[in-house]
């Protein structure tokens, strides 16, 4: 019935949005607890460079984000080149470059909140750890990562939720070709650009409150359950 | 079996300088805050890393500064039962307890988890999380969890500092059971001298980052010239004897290297060997063999040496056939009397303490 609800056109741009999102989550969770456990436990040189980097796409206007994406990952650029000539791999104007994009831009808001949950465990609980037997490794599966696992369910929906928003990077970096780029945002935008677009805006309107809602719901009640089978409530 | 340890650690206001061996039993770290003992412990466990030292049990080292060796916390062997626990919140009692022993690669032995459960009184609460356990039942766990991991060396930091009167008295029995059951060698930190009189074998005391007395707890304590450095207040004697009657009347009669102590009756039976703790301030000193006194103790004692202190006492050291006893009298009662080195003379003793099962201090009569 949402099929029907929804042109075609409409739909796609739904089904795209939530596939990006999807996947920029899911592709920067590993990196994501890594920088965020780099940055909540370790002592290193440059450590405030990383933290910047990080945190860039959050301050800088994501138009500027976009265009340096393009400039760096595009196919001419230095690293869009190269994994082009050796993996194939080409982001710009593709879906997976709204991906990147979209990854990109949620990244600081991720790490943000799962440093913070770091920050929470004890560093004792993990010593302790250590006198028993268990190397650095093996302390952060066994014991800060199940006391973490609230905080990196708040930060992947923070993510989702970012990614599904995600506008001014995207279009600077992969533009808004319908079905391939045209995401969410991107759409509403367009459809507000012709007359009569109105209805069809105000329809992903809808829609994009849903999924904003739905999402925070969803990320209440699974840090909940998550919170009470550690034994943390 | 005997663990060499030296370590030499400037933090800033103090350089801790620090080396004794440990041998077979429990060696009890004590000295105030901020002596040094955590210190020593930690270096020894590898969460430390101090400047200067080294650590080996028994020809393993865990670190020798010297040599350049530094064995990472996990691959030390070392249990470490710490003053707040520091059980996983995120398991089980059971997880908990075979943790270690997963890690330290042990098969799996439900026969020996089985044991330190008994040995606890763990078994209720197997599958409970810490967050629904008392503060003396965390104690336990941990104790139980390091004891599991298979430990050459047990460290306890204070593991009864951060609990009250009751609960202290609800574990130091199974402290006890530990020192004789299992064959551990335990260091064991702590700042209370009652504590450390009924578990420890061999005591190192602290000042200011040095060691400033060490030897057994029962030379050290009777040792009227170490008085100063463990404290007036905790000075006090340790003597070992054997409960040689249980008398209808409710007393129990204890046998020392000459004459008897009579105490209220204790679980123990006969032939058991008990350790007590006689405190300077509860040992009163006569000239004559009192007649017509109600207290029971009164043990006839030569006296060994007279030491001033700063304040209005003085410590006297006593001997009872081959026991020491401390007693503490005012420097007008000593002068009084003529106490000199030498001299017979009575000592009654107002209060014993008693380690051994679940008797705790009483009142001798």
């Amino acid at each position: 019935m949402i099929l029907d609800w929804l042109t075609p056109e409409e739909w796609q741009a739904v089904a795209l949005s939530l596939r990006v999102s999807f996947w920029a989550t899911v592709f920067s969770l590993p990196p994501g607890i890594a920088v965020a456990y780099l940055l909540a436990r370790c002592e290193f040189p440059g450590k405030q460079i990383l933290n910047g980097i990080v945190h860039l796409p959050l301050i800088l206007p994501p138009v500027v984000t976009g265009y340096l994406l393009l400039l760096t990952m595009g196919t001419q650029g230095p690293v869009g080149g190269v994994l082009k000539d050796l993996f194939g791999l080409v982001f710009a104007f593709r879906w997976t470059g709204a991906a990147l994009a979209a990854a990109v831009m949620a990244f600081p808001l991720m790490v943000r909140a799962i440093r913070l949950s770091i920050e929470l465990v004890d560093p004792k609980l993990e010593l302790a750890g250590a006198t028993l037997g268990a190397g650095r490794l093996w302390v952060f599966a066994t014991v800060t990562l199940p006391l973490i696992l609230p905080g990196i369910l708040v930060g992947a929906i923070l993510a989702f939720a970012k990614a599904m928003g995600e506008f001014g990077a995207t279009i600077t970096f992969v533009s808004n070709i319908p079905g391939q780029t045209q995401t969410l945002p991107s759409a509403i935008y367009a459809f507000l650009q012709v007359p009569g677009g109105e209805g069809s805006a105000l329809r992903l309107v809808a829609v994009s409150v849903g999924i904003a809602m739905g999402a925070l719901l969803l990320s209440e009640i699974a840090a909940r359950s998550v919170s009470k089978r550690i034994g943390r409530a | 079996m005997s663990i060499d340890i030296a370590v030499r650690h400037r933090f800033p206001g103090i350089e801790i300088d620090v080396a004794f061996t440990a041998p077979q039993g429990v060696t009890a770290l004590f000295g105030r805050s901020g002596a040094g003992k955590t210190t020593v412990v930690n270096a020894v466990a590898g969460l430390l890393r101090p400047s200067f030292g080294r650590a080996v049990i028994d020809g393993r080292i865990l670190f020798d500064t010297e040599s350049r060796t530094w064995l990472p916390p996990h691959k030390r062997r070392i249990g470490y039962v710490f003053q707040d626990g520091r059980l996983f919140p995120h398991m089980t009692v059971r997880q908990n307890l075979l943790y270690g022993r997963w890690f330290a690669k042990l098969p799996k032995d439900e026969a020996g988890l089985r044991h330190i459960v008994d040995l606890l009184g763990l078994g209720e609460l197997l599958s409970r999380r810490p967050g629904a356990l008392s503060g003396g039942e965390k104690q336990r766990v941990a104790i139980g969890r390091a004891l599991l991991s298979g430990p050459s060396l047990l460290l306890m930091d204070e593991p009864l500092a951060a609990l009250d009167e009751t609960r202290k008295e609800e574990i130091l029995p199974y402290l006890e059971r530990i020192r004789d059951e299992a064959q551990v060698p335990i260091l064991y930190v702590s700042h209370s001298m009652p504590e450390i009189a009924r578990l420890a074998t061999t005591l190192v005391a602290l000042r200011d980052g040095r060691v400033v007395r060490s030897g057994p707890v029962e030379t050290v304590t009777a040792d009227p010239d170490a008085v100063t450095d463990l404290g007036v207040r905790d000075a006090g004697s340790v003597l070992t004897g054997i409960v040689s009657a249980h008398h209808p009347d409710a007393l129990s009669e204890i046998r020392l290297s000459k004459g008897s102590l009579f105490l209220p009756r204790i679980q123990a039976p006969v032939g058991t060997s008990v350790r007590i703790r006689i405190e300077a301030q509860d040992v009163m000193l006569a000239l004559d063999k009192p007649d017509r006194i109600s207290a029971l103790n009164i043990l006839p004692v030569d006296v060994v040496a007279v030491r001033q202190g700063a304040g209005p006492g003085v410590m006297v050291q006593l001997a009872l056939g081959d026991d020491r006893i401390l007693a503490r009298v005012t420097r007008r009662s000593a002068d009084g009397l003529g106490l000199r080195s030498g001299l017979a003379c009575y000592a009654v003793v107002k209060s014993v303490s008693v380690a051994r099962g679940n008797v705790g201090p009483s009142p001798a009569v």
